[in-house]
């Protein structure tokens, strides 16, 4: 190529990052952009709305450990964008975000689809870039690609007026390493930390492992599997480390917090040395982190400082990466054993399991989830939306080999439609991608059917039907007597005739007589295909 | 508990936004802030005092730590340190409290009065904040016209291990 411009450059940046696809949305400020990138392999998908375009970086970078792209334009564009992002930031999910801007003579001036986007998305991304001399383009790039992926994880944006994508760029150098004096992760533990946390191993009756969504993002899955088994420690979850042990493993107690098991709850209470892994510590997860933490010796390991002490104070500290860390602890020679312990939470495993009561003529979230996980291929990825739906399928979805997704941090509804595009972009069509989901948040996102139609995404979508918005009902159920506002959904569109209208094979399910065979024909169906649910309207998570 | 945090960062636009935005979205207090180039024009040096209990002060660091364009964090405890604060007061004078003031700059010693027109006099202070404070405190009686305030600059005491 003899006349090179900005945009060239930045899609020129994206094939070196190994990028196969983007998901985005245009407008004229990022039209430049746009234009090159049709003389690249790279694939764009045209999300239907720029949030999504978000969501699908975000699974994409979360089946892949790469990082995800989304693109947008200026002034709305950007705006729509803002809630992918912050999902990302909340979870920790390595994306880039571009976004078009104004000429840079018009930036300050409040023309025509300006947006200060970089100023208004501040708080919700690890950094970001204003892109003013067309030059910088490769080194911002390469900085933006290493700072998403590295430390911990986190969304990253870049804003590039227009003027700058078309300005010609004198020569394209795409750095082999960033040089950034004021970043530098921390990947190995402190030695004497570690010391420390094996003297405590060693020394403890009671040890369990609560696992964060980091040991996902560490890719630290089977080192955590490897660390269990060796020194006999259980491990229970939070929401977004269901899936870092196999949730069938003899060794996994479930999901911890206030929708979590109350088996895993009481594991981690009555435990005497609690190892939090690659978890954040918050609300939902430990209401009262201080009561917990009472009685025991805790070890915060986590690859961001900041996140350790911020709840709870920890006895110990450890900073840096988690697959680093536990490798380097099965360095040291010491043997452990914990039988009567795992034999009490076995106990309490069988004993403490929540009895429902379904209603035989709907369909029982419980034993559905429970048939379509034994249906699903072992490395399946299953995208849980948001609300009753998410809760369910944390408790009773099955994690063999697969994948559990779910937006976790900023509980974003209409994140498993997209999320589930993103992750079956990057997978093909060998790897079953499912995406469950409500009534509420699949009307969030339906828009998406034409996107997945369009690019030929073939996804399943499973819509569970209560006619309401069953966490907030739930939560009205039990905070105000039943005194519901704004929490029914009438007016929704027909499921079956929607699909019908995106050409999307349609099936409905309304009890548990017929639902194995339905599952088995809906996952064989080779197309994107959605099967609605209808679930008791009154049906409560606890 | 009052702490110090002496910030140098990249002397780029929007570093200092970045810097506040982190202590309005976290609820962390700002006391005082003053930011001024270094001897690397590339760096500036942004002083904070802030206030609050041990876990914040601890997460203001790391958080401020996190922050990419930010080079380096020091901190430290306001007993430990050398602080100062350039104060400068507009007052409306007459016959009658003209010689107060004069006697309040006299005893406060650091205070000078700098320029003096037909009713008014601009008084310059050099000094702790405390005494700063102070300063206002006794002009109060006289009648502040207007105030200008550089916020606290400090360093860690020379008898402190040079880091």
């Amino acid at each position: 190529m003899n006349h090179m411009n900005g945009a060239d450059a930045m899609v020129k940046c994206l094939e070196k990052e190994g990028i196969k696809a983007v998901f985005g949305y245009p407008g004229v400020a990022i039209c430049p952009f746009f234009n090159s990138i049709l003389n690249s392999d790279i694939e764009s998908i045209l999300v239907r709305t720029e949030q999504n375009a978000g969501h699908a970086a975000n699974g994409y970078a979360r089946v892949t450990g790469e990082v995800g792209v989304c693109v947008a334009t200026s002034g709305p564009g950007a705006t729509n964008l803002i809630t992918g992002i912050a999902t990302a930031f909340a979870d920790s999910i390595p994306i880039v975000c571009i976004t078009g801007q104004v000429k840079s003579s018009l930036l300050g001036s409040d023309v025509f689809q300006e947006a200060d986007i970089t100023g208004a998305a501040e708080s919700f991304v690890k950094y970001s870039y204003l892109v003013k001399n067309v030059d910088e383009i490769p080194r911002v790039f390469k900085e933006a690609f290493h700072i998403a992926s590295t430390g911990r994880k986190g969304p990253v944006l870049i804003d590039v007026p227009i003027d700058i994508q078309n300005a010609s760029i004198a020569k394209f150098r795409y750095p082999e390493e960033v040089s950034l004096r004021t970043y530098k992760p921390t990947v190995n533990g402190n030695v004497v930390q570690i010391k420390k946390v094996i003297k405590e191993l060693e020394r403890a009756e009671r040890p369990i492992i609560c696992a964060g969504g980091g040991v996902l993002l560490s890719n630290a899955e089977s080192e955590l599997r490897e660390f269990s088994e060796k020194y006999h420690i259980p491990v229970v979850s939070t929401m977004m480390g269901i899936g870092a042990m196999p949730t069938e493993h003899p060794m996994y107690y479930g999901m911890v917090g206030n929708n979590g098991k109350p088996y895993a709850n009481r594991a981690m209470n009555e435990s005497d040395l609690l190892i939090v892994v690659g978890a954040r510590v918050a609300d939902r997860a430990m209401s009262q982190p201080d009561l917990i933490t009472e009685n025991k010796v805790m070890v915060h390991i986590d690859v961001d400082p900041a996140e350790i002490g911020k709840n709870v104070g920890p006895t110990i500290p450890l900073v840096g990466d988690i697959k680093h860390i536990l490798l380097d602890i099965e360095k040291h020679e010491f043997e452990c054993e914990h039988d009567l312990w795992v034999n009490t939470l076995d106990l309490y495993r069988e004993t403490m399991k929540i009895k429902r009561k379904p209603d035989r003529n709907f369909v029982d979230p419980e034993s559905f989830i429970g048939t379509l996980s034994k249906e699903l291929d072992d490395n399946a990825v299953y995208v849980a939306d948001v609300g009753q739906n998410q809760i369910w399928s944390c408790a009773y979805h099955v994690v063999k080999k697969g994948r559990f997704l779910t937006s976790g941090g900023m509980g974003t509804m209409g994140y498993s439609i997209p999320a589930a595009m993103g992750a079956k972009k990057a997978l093909g069509k060998d790897r079953q991608v499912i995406a469950v989901c409500g009534d509420g948040s699949f009307q969030m996102s339906m828009m998406e059917l034409a996107t997945v139609r369009q690019h030929d995404i073939p996804i399943k979508i499973i819509v569970f039907n209560n006619h309401y918005l069953g966490m907030v009902r739930e939560y009205q159920h039990y905070t105000y007597s039943d005194h519901y506002s704004v929490v029914d959904l009438t007016g929704s569109p027909d499921l079956e005739k929607l699909s019908s209208a995106y050409d999307v094979k349609y099936t409905r399910v309304i009890n548990m007589d017929d639902a194995a065979a339905k599952i088995r024909a809906f996952l064989d169906e080779p197309g994107t295909s959605l099967m609605e649910c209808m679930i008791d309207p009154m049906d409560l998570v606890k | 508990m009052k702490r110090i945090y002496s910030v140098l960062v990249e002397n780029r636009s929007g570093v200092l936004c970045k810097v506040s935005g982190l202590f309005s979205r976290r609820c962390f207090n700002i006391d005082s802030l003053a930011v001024g180039e270094t001897d690397d024009p590339a760096v500036s040096v942004i002083t904070i005092v802030s206030s609050g209990d041990k876990r914040t002060i601890e997460q203001i660091e790391k958080q401020l730590n996190k922050k990419i364009d930010i080079i380096k964090v020091k901190t430290f405890d306001e007993s430990a340190s050398f602080s100062r604060e350039l104060l400068m007061v507009k007052v409306k004078y007459n016959k009658s409290n003209r010689k107060d003031i004069m006697e309040i700059c006299d005893v406060l010693k650091t205070a000078s009065i700098e320029e003096v027109s037909k009713n008014y006099m601009l008084i310059q202070m050099c000094d702790t904040p405390e005494r700063t404070a102070l300063l206002i405190q006794l002009l109060k009686s006289v009648s502040i016209v207007e105030i200008a305030r550089t916020g606290t600059l400090a360093l860690p005491k020379c008898s402190e291990t040079e880091a």
